[in-house]
């Protein structure tokens, strides 16, 4: 046994092909600081006790396992957990890596963070963290998914933090990088990016994972303590991948656990309106790593689709792209409206909605559950990343399935949209 | 190939190590301009191009478009912006090439990496080397990362012309000095590109330390956009790198052979402030 590598916890710079550094030379000596900070952080017990207690006293954690028997009913009748990070203080699962980061900020002596969002989410719990650690702070926002995503800008500014509509090129979640590696590498000397997710130049992928991995530690202990045994499936909605390695790092060395990470299709892989990057995409280089990406014959970063604002991205985290080629996790594509189907029945089953993106991850499970069923597997366990709650998106889910007057929610909007 | 040692140590000069050299041997500093392929079309970047050599130009840049520039502040991304619109592919940029370097300019691709790497490294170097072209500057790809790009260059007898920056540690100045050759390229400010007020105050001293790091030729670029400040660091500098201040006067509606006139107006006032600027100090 000693002479299997542990796949848990692997060091960047690289995960087999994928990964690196492909940023500016005047951003290598920040990502060097940071990976020294970061890696001499999480051997510090002092620092470990503050994460652990912010956790604890502020995040909530350790976040609740529930089991859905009711929703488990349409996937064949396997057992279904789910890992509730949507319980977390602010709604998902990306305040662990934001506490992590910004404990480091502190530690760094910075006094400035930056951050991108797509949903929302992640600046959410970036500006929360600034204000709970006295930081200032500045978000990136595609001006598509701040008229998207109204609410969340409205909260980001609540909660004191600058949000920057980002006009040019596609409006989105990789425009809001663009522009906030532009700030980083003007403002370095006292600014730090509090990047979002597992995707970007080492030491991010690794750092932001090892933030995340108390979702699966947390889960794996959880579902043995409930069912004596590990989950047949863990399965979750893969954007740049934070909230499913988070849950994916404990189990990869569970040679027995099918790992299962859900992109979004958006109208189907077919139509080329979908995020689906390992089934429609090739490595590349975006965003300073090497990792599956879409993009056009010349290397051009091609447009990314979804419902879901949170897994509109282009690109995904090197580790997931060196999973996926080495076959230890599995992906599939979800699309729009079979993740919102989902995301109904869930609300209708068990009296909890979903955030769009984590309804990907419950759509891929109803299909996996089914699949098991068949093979006469009813008694699998499935274990899903409840990644965030679906607050966010109830303007989106009410157009979707037409369950208020258009005028009015039309009106909701606009009293929303006129009152930031 | 030539037997003239690149700053690192590469074997062969290449042109734009020729050409640099040359005019440092007569006391000048070289302008090095810069034009994004393919804006507004590739036909008239090609004419934009040949006009800036005209001008005065000694060395071209030519941006390859791409979606995602980084390095590149508004002007820049506007223009970028254009010619992906208007239809440019990574190939266009081979006979372009082929029509500058025939006008007697060192000319250099300037790409970010992903549609080199979408090309393929190796057929890449090889369609450009045909084409007569200088070689590649690479903003972001750091030497720690090309070891193909390298190995290419050096079949193709190309340059490669990474950045240093003000951030950059005592180390990394000799590794990338190390990997380059045509010119080490100094990031004149902690920043993207544009026209700003002042270049940054660091530039001279990281000129000052990446000699010491073993460069023979630096250039300086990033917020150069005013005659005097061309000038200013055409005194320590071998070449001066000028990007969004020949971008600007392209940009707009006016007719395209007045815009070219605005063009070659802007760049001959740079090129007197960095052709001059040792004899105005001496």
């Amino acid at each position: 046994m000693p002479d299997i590598p542990s796949l848990q916890n692997t060091q960047g710079p690289y995960y087999g092909d994928f990964g690196g550094r492909y940023v500016p030379e005047a951003l290598i000596a920040a990502l060097e600081e940071l990976e020294r900070e970061y890696r001499s952080a999480i051997a510090d017990p002092a620092f470990m006790e503050e994460l652990e207690r912010l956790q604890r006293e502020y995040t909530g954690r350790p976040s609740p396992l529930t089991e859905v028997p009711r929703f488990a009913a349409h996937a064949g009748g396997v057992r279904m957990f789910l890992k509730r990070e949507d319980l977390n203080h602010t709604g998902s699962h990306k305040i662990n890596n934001v506490l992590g980061q910004a404990l480091l900020v502190k530690r760094m002596g910075k006094s400035r963070v930056i951050a991108e969002t797509g949903a929302g989410q992640h600046g959410v719990a970036t500006a929360t963290a600034a204000a709970l650690l006295d930081l200032e702070c500045v978000v990136y926002m595609g001006e598509e998914d701040t008229q998207r995503q109204a609410l969340n800008v409205a909260r980001m500014r609540l909660l004191g933090a600058t949000v920057v509509p980002v006009t040019i090129g596609s409006r989105t979640l990789k425009d809001a990088i663009n522009e906030a590696l532009r700030d980083w590498v003007a403002n370095v000397d006292d600014t730090h990016y509090l990047l979002g997710t597992v995707t970007g130049p080492h030491p991010f992928p690794e750092m932001v994972r090892e933030f995340h991995k108390v979702i699966g530690d947390e889960a794996r202990e959880q579902i043995l303590e409930r069912t004596g045994t590990l989950p047949d499936v863990v399965a979750a909605c893969v954007g740049g991948g934070s909230n499913a390695l988070g849950l994916f790092n404990a189990f990869l060395d569970d040679a027995d656990v099918r790992l299962l990470g859900l992109e979004a299709g958006g109208d189907g892989v077919d139509t080329g309106r979908h995020s689906a990057r390992f089934s429609g995409g090739a490595p590349g280089v975006l965003h300073g790593a090497r990792s599956y990406l879409l993009q056009d014959e010349d290397g051009q970063t091609l447009p990314s689709h979804s419902v879901s604002a949170g897994l509109d991205y282009p690109s995904v985290s090197p580790i997931h792209s060196w999973l996926h080629d080495t076959g230890r996790a599995e992906y599939r594509p979800v699309t729009d409206a079979e993740a919102m189907d989902a995301f109904r029945l869930l609300c209708l089953t068990e009296g909890i909605i979903p955030a769009i993106e984590s309804a990907h991850a419950l759509a891929g499970a109803l299909r996996v559950g089914r699949e098991l069923a068949a093979d006469g597997r009813d008694d699998a366990v499935v274990l899903v990343n409840l990644s965030g709650r679906g607050d966010k998106d109830v303007a989106t889910a009410a157009r979707w399935f037409d369950v208020v007057d258009a005028e009015d929610i039309k009106n909701a909007a606009t009293t929303e949209g006129s009152s930031l | 190939m030539s037997a003239v040692a690149g700053p690192g140590g590469s074997p062969g000069a290449g042109t734009t190590g020729v050409r640099l050299r040359a005019m440092r041997d007569e006391g000048r500093a070289a302008l090095i301009g810069y034009l994004p392929l393919g804006f507004p079309d590739v036909e008239r970047s090609a004419e934009a191009a040949l006009a800036m050599v005209e001008a005065g130009v000694d060395v071209v840049e030519l941006g390859l478009p791409y979606t995602d520039p980084v390095m590149d502040g508004p002007t820049i991304q506007a223009a970028v912006d254009v010619s992906l619109n208007a239809g440019t592919r990574v190939r266009d940029v081979f006979g372009v090439v082929e029509r500058v370097s025939a006008a007697g300019a060192p000319t250099l691709v300037m790409t970010y990496w992903n549609p080199v790497l979408r090309y393929g490294v190796g057929a890449f170097a090889r369609d450009l080397a045909a084409a007569g072209g200088a070689g590649l500057i690479t903003p972001d790809l750091i030497p720690d990362e090309g070891a193909d790009w390298i190995a290419a260059a050096d079949e193709h007898d190309l340059d490669k012309v990474f950045l240093v920056a003000p951030s950059s540690t005592t180390e990394r100045l000799a590794s990338t000095v190390a990997a380059s050759r045509g010119f080490v390229y100094a990031a004149s400010t902690m920043g993207v590109t544009g026209e700003r007020a002042t270049v940054g105050s660091r530039a001279e001293a990281l000129v000052a330390d990446t000699r010491a790091a073993g460069a023979d030729l630096v250039c300086v670029g990033l917020g150069v956009s005013t005659p005097q400040q061309a000038a200013d660091v055409a005194r320590y500098a071998d070449g001066v790198i000028v990007g969004s201040a020949f971008v600007r006067p392209l940009l707009g509606d006016a007719p395209w052979a007045e815009r070219l006139e605005a063009l070659q107006a802007v760049v001959r006032g740079i090129a007197d402030g960095v052709h001059g600027a040792r004899e105005v100090s001496a």
